[in-house]
């Protein structure tokens, strides 16, 4: 579904993205992890076409995305960004919010997409005609994932959702993303920083390091301790200290 | 008794409304380490910023005893407050992004905050901030001194807070939610920062977070909020054993990397947790 093949990207001089290459099935999770810096959210960034200036092929289900992307792609692929306070306009109403992207594609039954849109992240039909600034983080983040996937995408790209949310608010996020995937067959790329998260979302997961994907494994090898390169055992171990309650 | 707090509470007044943000928290602070944990909205920082009298004019506070080493805070003038606020105690804010001043470098800020509460001359301010940046183990601190905020990274932002607040060597440290803008691995290298310059100048620390599992390790007693209360106080080391059953939620919605789980288990707010 997804193919992510010797991604470059460098901003002026300095590459941050120094060939990442992975695969993603449909229906699939994949995660990927790094410390800030590593370049993770670029590459994200740069599958969602937010960034033009990259090399190497992105290609999903199949066809290669242009560096230009247009208006019929993001049909088939949305972001949700990390910041739901940053991420939605602030004088527009949650109903101009998620019937924009209709308008954009010409969609009809505006009304009736709107309302399910809403169902659909479990919000109350009441929230439709407020701002943002009237609604939680955790209901934010609802509406923002409502706006991606109100024109029905079959591709979902995750930028830390839950980082900027409380931990019970996070579990409920975490908990619909799980439903929405199964419910609608989507294909997520997930960025964290938090390994646990990446864990119980995807079974599939990158670490990244210094613009390199330094190695690829499954959920389950983690788990176990089979890790090939030392930045993952260090991240794994950090991970389990800090889990526990002392 | 560093911090004396007893039936604090923080009401918000308008022309037609009043809404009560902080019912009645009673805590006591020697130089022990507090975690205060609890969701967003459930009155945790309002408590911190009472105690510094750091609340907006709207703000109502009311409390049978809010004392800092024996000064009362409620009767303390503004000139008065200015003697504890970061000579006494110091405040680590969440996002050094917004906290720092952008058009200054970092060096120049640690050395006004030396300065203001220590009375020395620009150059031995200067070699202070140096001395300070390198404590919070800043690598090459004559370097960073001389960027300003935008050239460096988060977790070396919020390392230059905490050099700040330590300039003028305060005996109570509040930091509220100083990692969460910062990710797992600096998150705890900051928290260990703090945890060993606590203990080894002998400092009172309030920590202020949503993470409990991560405040655990970092604290001697641990306080939950919720809803403008404290549900529960224990030791941090007891924390397993925890009674309330918001305490045992807050612990168990997290994701888990070794006890993988299908669901997660959700909050389901009981209204018996308002009124105690």
């Amino acid at each position: 579904m997804i193919k992510v093949d010797q991604l470059r990207i460098s901003f002026g001089t300095h590459e941050v993205v120094r060939g990442v290459s992975f695969d993603v099935p449909r229906g699939g999770s994949f995660g990927i992890v790094g410390e800030s810096g590593s370049g993770k959210s670029t590459v994200l960034r740069a599958m969602a076409g937010l960034n033009e200036d990259w090399s190497g092929r992105i290609a999903f289900d199949g066809n290669s995305a242009p560096l230009k992307r247009p208006p019929v792609f993001f049909r088939q692929v949305q972001m949700v960004f990390q910041d739901p306070f940053g991420s939605l306009h602030p004088r527009q109403t949650v109903d101009r919010i998620l019937s924009e992207l209709l308008l954009v594609h010409t969609l009809p039954d505006i009304e009736k997409r709107i309302k399910q849109a809403l169902s659909d992240v479990a919000l109350p039909q009441t929230v439709r005609f407020r701002y943002p600034h009237q609604l939680s983080g955790g209901q934010r983040q609802r509406v923002a994932i409502a706006r991606a996937l109100i024109a029905e995408p079959q591709i979902l790209l995750l930028d830390e959702p839950t980082s900027a949310l409380d931990v019970s608010v996070q579990a409920e996020i975490l908990n619909l993303l799980a439903d929405l995937r199964q419910a609608r067959n989507l294909t997520y790329v997930l960025v964290s920083h938090n390994l646990a998260v990446i864990a119980h979302l995807c079974p599939q997961l990158g670490v990244m390091l210094n613009g390199e994907m330094v190695e690829q494994l499954s959920t389950d090898d983690l788990r176990a301790g089979r890790t090939k390169h030392a930045h993952t055992a260090d991240l794994r171990t950090l991970s389990i200290n800090l889990e526990e309650p002392a | 008794m560093l911090v004396d707090i007893k039936n604090l509470r923080i009401a918000f007044e308008t022309r037609t409304s009043r809404f009560e943000a902080v019912r009645g928290v009673s805590m006591q602070l020697g130089t022990e380490k507090l975690g205060i944990v609890g969701e967003s909205g459930s009155g945790k920082s309002l408590t911190a910023r009472a105690l510094m009298k750091l609340l907006p004019n709207n703000a109502k506070i009311e409390a049978d005893t809010l004392s800092f080493d024996g000064i009362d805070i409620l009767g303390a003038s503004e000139r008065g407050m200015r003697q504890i606020r970061g000579k006494r105690a110091g405040f680590i804010l969440q996002d050094p992004k917004y906290s720092l001043n952008p058009v200054k470098t970092v060096g120049s800020q640690i050395a006004e905050s030396w300065r203001t509460h220590k009375k020395g001359s620009r150059k031995e301010a200067a070699e202070a901030a140096i001395e300070l940046l390198d404590q919070v183990m800043i690598r090459n601190p004559r370097k960073v001194a001389a960027a300003y905020p935008n050239e460096i990274s988060g977790g070396m932002g919020q390392r230059v807070m905490i050099a700040m607040m330590l300039a003028p060597d305060p005996e109570l440290l509040i930091a509220d939610e100083p990692t969460s803008a910062l990710d797992a691995t600096v998150q705890a290298e900051i928290l260990r920062l703090i945890d060993d310059l606590v203990s080894r100048r002998g400092m009172g620390l309030i920590l202020i977070s949503h993470d409990l599992p991560l405040v655990s390790h970092f604290c001697d007693r641990v306080a939950v909020m919720y809803s403008g209360r404290v549900v529960e106080e224990l030791k941090a080391s007891e924390l397993v054993k925890a009674q309330h059953p918001y305490t045992k939620g807050l612990l168990n919605c997290m994701p888990s990397l070794m006890h993988p789980k299908e669901r997660l288990p959700v909050l389901n707010r009981d209204a018996a947790w308002l009124n105690p």
